[in-house]
């Protein structure tokens, strides 16, 4: 396993909003970009996270990565919580 | 069944690390092998719509979701009550089915039960494939 290299702070992208299509006309006002709300049967909204991987270490995971696969993504309160 | 776990909270990876060593590895082998994400300040849980602000974590949210990248399922729990794993396997199992056959599975489907074929024939006649009770065996 290569020797580990992270600093204190890892960026890591977040939610990713998705690309607009090129051939969408150019409005004068600058829009931000809009992020998808998670709803049953659309896209799942892409994101990028720091992780901690066992056997890994630290890596960045990005949703889009498991493309081809089936993810069963779950949230949790927090590390050393009851339930 | 062939699923990726990805956990997510709103902890840092530092102290993810923590909680594989010191408790997660003594409640399984080794630790678990999926990844443990990072989500500070909550952003993704936003999206999700598992954010808590309040509490400033992310609540029990979790999302099946096929290879082509689309939500199937998802199910949102407050704090103090747990999943039930059982049901998560059961649903992933009814998808897979569901996009390998084209057929549907009726309330109470387990593997190996009767599904329906949706169509013109089925119309009206549901109640001689599937009663009430089937729901509950």
């Amino acid at each position: 396993m290569a020797k580990e290299k992270d600093s204190c702070v890892q960026p890591a992208g977040g939610p990713i909003a998705p690309k607009t299509a090129e051939s969408q006309p150019k409005t004068t006002v600058q829009e931000e970009p809009r992020m998808n709300i998670a709803r049953v049967g659309h896209e799942a909204p892409d994101f990028e996270a720091s992780a901690y991987v066992k056997d890994v270490g630290f890596k960045n995971v990005k949703l889009s990565d498991y493309r081809g696969k089936w993810v069963a993504l779950c949230f949790y309160p927090g590390d050393f919580t009851f339930v | 069944m062939n699923v990726e776990v990805l956990a997510v909270s709103t902890d840092s990876r530092f102290t993810h690390k923590m909680w594989q060593e010191h408790e997660l590895s003594k409640m399984v082998e080794g630790g678990v092998p999926f990844p443990l994400l990072s989500d500070g300040g909550g952003r993704i849980g936003a999206v999700y719509g598992v954010y808590e602000e309040a509490a400033g974590v992310d609540i029990r949210g979790r999302f099946i979701i096929d290879p082509n990248g689309v939500i199937l399922g998802m199910e949102v729990l407050t704090p103090e009550v747990g999943r039930n794993v059982s049901e998560l396997f059961r649903q992933i199992q009814a998808y897979q089915h569901v996009q390998a056959t084209g057929e549907v599975t009726p309330s109470g489907w387990q593997p190996g039960k009767p599904t329906l074929t949706p169509g013109p024939d089925l119309v009206g006649k549901v109640w001689q494939q599937w009663q009430p009770k089937m729901a509950f065996e």
